[in-house]
């Protein structure tokens, strides 16, 4: 039997396509936002687009290589300038190490534990920001250095002027880091001035990292410098953070209101350091046998 | 190509084999973009999307990689369809790191838009179809916020809409240069 070609062919309507696609889509997001089990659509996803990705990058690293070139001509005269600075930091150096030798001395004195050695496992990569995204709504940046470079999820990352954020996801030639101004990213830090410890987190905003939690009559100023105190284990200690602007204090409020910004800037520079990974600080396992022989 | 495509047919027929309904469809007069072309398009707006720029362009950039799938739904609506926003806006979501799923649904809107309005804004001129556009743009945008902000993030600032008053500006040259290799040639051999 024989069926007459249809006169206009046409699948479901509009509506319905967009009926399917947005349930698609919200599944997608819920998905997402609460159990995170699509890691691995998102590692697909990453390494089809990686290929575009450098070639868009590739304008970029051309400017940077005529500039190299351009560059060589006052490369003496760089050179001395590079000569004396490392002098500067030498001396720096030395008075570094002289002081480590003494605060070993002194820690043996007083029976402290080790302090938090790096692990050798995971070296330090230097990496370059491949893409920070169009969106205001993701505080993420990507870098140009992935599993193949043997970075490794939960490594701090670090610019000349401090604490960046942490690599939160991995691919396998690219690595997101997540900033620390993103919402859900808190880090360890402590005054430099007194030593009061605190954690600073972000608050979505560019530019803007709140200390939460900290009581109406506590000892900070403005123009305090907050450093990583080391303590979760991820941030090696001593590292910058973010300097304190201002301080709102409201009598009919338990807690002050501490407003910083963040001293390293993505903006600025695109050669971040990826930090290597720190030993876990406390071993889980003699911790609780001690507990167990407590209580025996 | 359409010639060619209609040679095949009429040996199809004379063949006496009953076409399927497919080669009827490709009998379309309009049909002078390929698909390479429409995909290489679509690639190359990926890559301006990807464009490390500073912050303050950043807020000016329009959304190529919308603009043109729009464009293609406008011009093709049997061609580019939600499946592929659905792609791209996976794509775009991967790469801003976004929750997943958030452009995805605002190009599929977006594309649902355009086909409702599809057939009258073929009737004007890219001068004329700009503001529509942008207000498809600012649909698609609001729905991005609705999303991110039941993703738990803050409203960003009517900065934010800055991209929609470009992306229907930018959309008159975009318009113009992919029309452009499909302008028929004047047929030298005609009477």
């Amino acid at each position: 039997m024989k069926t007459a070609p249809p006169f206009f062919r046409h699948g479901p309507g509009p509506f319905t396509r967009l009926i399917v696609f947005t349930c698609l889509s919200c599944l997608l997001i819920v998905e997402d936002l609460r159990f995170k089990r699509f890691h691995e659509v998102r590692q697909v996803i990453g390494t089809i687009i990686f290929p575009l990705q450098r070639i868009a990058y590739a304008p970029t690293s051309i400017y940077d290589e005529v500039r190299n070139f351009i560059i060589h001509f006052n490369l003496l005269e760089e050179n001395t300038k590079l000569r004396q600075q490392n002098f500067e930091n030498q001396q720096y150096l030395l008075r570094f190490h002289a002081l480590e030798a003494e605060n070993f001395q002194l820690r043996e004195l007083l029976g402290a534990i080790d302090r938090i050695e790096n692990n050798s496992e995971t070296k330090p990569v230097l990496a370059e920001i491949l893409y920070t995204p169009r969106d205001p709504f993701s505080h993420k940046i990507t870098l140009n250095k992935g599993i193949y470079h043997d970075v490794q999820l939960g490594q701090a990352v670090i610019d000349d002027k401090g604490v960046v954020g942490q690599i939160t996801r991995i691919y396998p030639f690219s690595a997101e880091v997540t900033l620390l101004t993103d919402k859900n990213h808190s880090v360890p830090v402590q005054v430099l001035r007194n030593s009061l410890r605190s954690v600073i987190s972000g608050t979505g905003k560019n530019n803007e990292l709140e200390l939460r939690y900290l009581s109406i009559n506590i000892d900070i100023q403005a123009g305090d410098l907050l450093v990583t105190s080391g303590i979760g284990g991820v941030y090696p200690a001593g590292i910058p953070v973010a300097v304190v602007e201002k301080i709102e204090q409201n009598p009919t409020d338990d807690f002050s209101r501490v407003v910083s910004s963040p001293v390293a800037g993505v903006d600025r520079n695109r050669q971040v350091l990826i930090l290597s990974l720190i030993k876990p600080p406390i071993d889980a396992t003699t911790e609780t046998v001690k507990i167990e022989s407590k209580h025996k | 190509m359409p010639l060619l495509r209609r040679l095949k047919l009429n040996q199809n027929i004379n063949n006496d084999k009953q076409p399927s309904p497919d080669d009827y469809l490709r009998q379309d007069v309009y049909d002078t973009a390929g698909n390479g072309y429409i995909a290489l398009t679509l690639v190359m707006a990926l890559i301006l999307n990807f464009l490390p720029l500073p912050d303050n362009a950043l807020l000016f950039r329009p959304d190529f990689v919308a603009l043109i799938t729009l464009y293609w739904c406008v011009q093709y609506p049997h061609k580019i369809g939600m499946s592929v926003a659905f792609t791209m806006g996976l794509m775009m979501d991967v790469a801003d790191i976004n929750i997943l799923g958030q452009h995805a649904l605002a190009y599929c809107i977006a594309v649902y838009l355009t086909l409702i309005l599809g057939r009258r804004l073929r009737l004007f001129n890219a001068w004329q179809q700009a503001p529509q556009i942008g207000f498809i743009l600012f649909a698609m945008q609001t729905v991005m916020i609705i999303v991110a902000i039941l993703g738990g993030m803050k409203f960003p600032g009517w900065e934010f809409y800055f991209t929609t008053v470009t992306g229907s500006l930018a959309w008159i040259p975009v318009s113009l240069l992919l029309s452009l290799p499909l302008k028929q040639k004047p047929d030298s051999h005609a009477l």
